[in-house]
């Protein structure tokens, strides 16, 4: 179909008129996946959404697998090599939200609408592009919105998917709402974190000057606070939640820190994680809290090197589309696939924001370098299909 | 008044010799739930067979948050994915803010009222731009949507098209959106806002009995041939809904009607006062047809200011609000649509 690396990138400008020109139905899709709420552990009628609307895209075997992926197929000319597309379904919105999308002239907003509502759109949207362009792979691509991924999710929808299948993935590719440009191809290792300090049973309430678990889950933040951390190998500790308390003038009686120690180096994170340990022991030993720390997941780094022809060959398509490569290693979707030695990527399809007009859960996307995110998408799999990503 | 001259022109035999239709029955066989009618490739080809063409109308005034998000939804599912619908059309009321851009933005065509038909004048309300949108839109099938709805989805329009390309004899169909749920041995009481059950239900239990069987006399939602809404007036501002039902009752009766239930509707609500205002419009326009029917005698001049209170300061003011309830005539009656439509 597709004879070389230079015609796929001569055909760029062209998908992405044909993407332009299909903008009522993508952002249809992305009002019927992303207004339907998709919390943790419920996503199952976004996934049924999705399904739906995979089946009317034109995808077959629209189903969910025993971890309760919405999967789908676009079945290839030969069928002879499988290329994965997925994306997380679960948000971290709260169960009883009702999440609406507000169109403005030139951008759309919304909980959650960058991660990761624009990415399940574009997926449901890939088939009709595909036949408005008359493309038909070689391969078969399967398309998955992947539950229980973020948070004490821990990626299960995507381990459950491969390891469960049966189905052989030559590539995947992770899409992200946002930014488009941003080319991961590696990922650094990981450790997800709780911290829960809890008031003992015969804690002294009416003591005057009592402090609750708050003062010392405070102690215990300062002091991981002060772990030096190395910039080569990059490690950062990123404190994303903190909850406890009932109200002002009550004594928290439990404080809950949630937390990720990220780094490229697994001796580091395993060091890092040695030195919280010690602080909350010591914390736990001095002020008479209970303190529990809970690794509750735990992520190697790796990932494809920079020279990779997939790695590579992605950077031609985005330079030929004017856009400039962000490589940076990730902490996220790729993991699974790369314990699986799959050749991974995650790409951006638009450019967002998450702006401080805008309220937390709520995130702002840009239409129309949309048109652009779909073309690299389909470059890409022409570039995979024709072989021209497979290391030589 | 137009409404007047309609009710001299139209023919009295049809009133006489129309049989009674059991309310009941008609539940039965004209209420639907769009459920039914999600087989749109089965739609389109209903249209096609029956060689019908149908435009959607959404009158707007500053909408410009809410009118991308409803076009889109229109346009992928109700044309590019399956063509029901040919034209998608806002017809505004002079926006200050960004509507019609936005409109056009997503791929509508959007008109300002005051430019259709400028010999006949200006005027201000959601009923100018329905009789307006008569003129400017081809379709044999006209179906409006307002355009506030936040959970916008494409049956919001199918729903209501449906009876009509599915039913020849059905000239007009309504939407309503709460569905009586049956939960263990009790029934749920549905019905509609609070204008419909406080004033329109008990005037309609009054004088219409029949027209009681409209779940929601005052939804924005709405389908209709052509040949009804060119031949009936249009109140310009809150009276437009309770007028057709009543005008098109009288000419073609309940069997013209039908009822699509469209589930949730989420939108803005409104204040109480707004709603005395809709209020006060609406009973202006019942008013009227009532004496003009001969349903009620001589009535005294009646005031077309609503008086209402609000307190400022620990003092009571009265504030108050013209209404005035004007009609436009038959769009029949309008030369120019007669030539533009060939009508005679």
């Amino acid at each position: 179909m597709t004879t070389s690396m230079e015609s796929i990138l001569d055909a760029l400008p062209r998908i992405r008129n044909e993407a332009r020109s299909m903008q009522d139905i993508v952002l249809a899709n992305l009002v019927a996946i992303g207004e339907v709420p998709a919390p943790y552990q419920h996503e199952e009628v976004r996934v049924r959404m999705m399904l739906e609307r995979f089946s009317e895209c034109g995808l077959q075997n629209c189903s969910t697998d025993a971890t309760g992926n919405g999967l789908a197929i676009l079945p290839g000319a030969e069928g002879k090599a499988n290329i994965f597309l997925f994306s997380n379904v679960d948000t971290l919105a709260d169960e009883h939200a009702e999440p609406s999308l507000a169109f403005r002239k030139d951008e759309i907003v919304g909980p959650f609408i960058g991660d990761n509502s624009m990415a399940l759109a574009a997926m449901a949207s890939l088939p009709i592009l595909l036949e408005r362009l008359q493309i038909r792979l070689k391969a078969n691509i399967i398309v998955m919105g992947a539950v229980r991924m973020l948070g004490h999710g821990n990626l299960e929808g995507l381990s459950g998917f491969l390891n469960n299948s049966g189905m052989p993935v030559q590539y995947g590719l992770s899409l992200e709402g946002v930014q488009l440009g941003r080319l991961n191809y590696a990922c650094l290792g990981q450790l997800l974190c709780d911290i829960t300090v809890r008031l003992p049973e015969d804690y002294n309430w009416v003591q005057f000057g009592a402090t609750g678990a708050i003062i010392s889950m405070n102690d215990i933040i300062s002091r991981i606070n002060k772990i030096p951390l190395p910039r080569r190998p990059l490690t950062t500790i990123v404190f994303g939640m903190i909850r406890g308390g009932v109200s002002y003038r009550n004594i928290a009686r439990e404080t809950v820190l949630s937390f990720e120690v990220r780094s490229e180096s697994a001796d580091l994170l395993n060091q890092v994680a040695q030195q919280i340990k010690d602080i909350t022991e010591d914390v736990a030993a001095n002020s008479g809290v209970t303190v529990k720390f809970d690794i509750f997941a735990r992520r190697a780094p790796g990932g494809l090197d920079i020279s990779h022809p997939f790695v590579k060959q992605m950077r031609t398509i985005h330079t030929a589309l004017e856009l400039q490569s962000q490589l940076y290693s990730t902490t996220f979707a790729l993991t699974s696939l790369i314990e699986k030695k799959i050749p991974a990527l995650v790409l951006g399809l638009t450019t967002g924001t998450r702006r401080d007009d805008l309220p937390e859960m709520e995130e702002a996307v840009a239409i129309d370098p949309m048109w652009t995110g779909l073309a690299q998408l389909v470059g890409v799999l022409l570039a995979i299909d024709g072989g021209f990503c497979d290391v030589v | 008044m137009w409404f007047k001259q309609w009710l001299a022109k139209r023919p009295p035999a049809k009133r006489v010799t129309r049989p009674p239709v059991a309310v009941a029955a008609w539940l039965q066989t004209n209420t639907f739930h769009h459920s039914q009618f999600t087989d749109l490739r089965a739609l389109v080809a209903e249209k096609e067979k029956q060689h019908l063409t149908i435009s959607l109308c959404i009158p707007t005034l500053n909408e410009e948050k809410t009118i991308g998000k409803e076009i889109t939804v229109f346009k992928s599912e109700l044309m590019s994915r399956y063509p029901l619908i040919d034209e998608i059309a806002v017809i505004d009321s002079g926006s200050t803010d960004k509507t019609c851009e936005v409109a056009r933005t997503f791929g509508a065509e959007a008109y300002l009222a005051a430019d259709i038909l400028p010999e006949t004048g200006d005027r201000k309300g959601k009923g100018e731009n329905l009789w307006k949108a008569i003129y400017q839109l081809k379709g044999d099938i006209i179906v409006y949507v307002d355009a506030d709805i936040k959970n916008i989805h494409a049956r919001f329009a199918y729903g209501l098209l449906a009876p009509l390309l599915l039913k020849p004899e059905v000239k007009y169909v309504k939407a309503f959106y709460d569905r009586p749920l049956i939960v263990s041995k009790d029934v749920r009481v549905s019905g509609g806002g609070r204008v419909t059950e406080i004033l329109v239900r008990p005037l309609f239990s009054l004088f219409f009995p029949d027209l009681t069987a409209i779940i929601q006399p005052l939804s924005g939602e709405y389908a209709a041939r052509r040949e009804v809404l060119d031949s009936i007036p249009f109140p310009i501002g809150y009276g437009v809904e309770t007028a057709h039902l009543i005008d098109i009752y009288q000419r073609w009766g309940l069997r013209a009607f039908a009822q699509s239930d469209l589930d949730q509707r989420v939108h803005r609500n409104q204040s109480t006062q707004a709603l005395g205002k809709m209020s006060f419009g609406i009973l202006q326009t019942f008013l009227s047809r009532a004496r003009a029917l001969g349903l009620i005698g001589e009535m005294p001049e009646r005031s077309q200011i609503l008086r209402q209170f609000q307190v400022r300061d620990n003092v009571y003011e009265q504030v108050d609000s013209l209404i005035r309830e004007m009609e436009r005539p038959p769009m029949l009656e309008i030369p120019a649509y007669r030539r533009k439509f060939k009508r005679p």
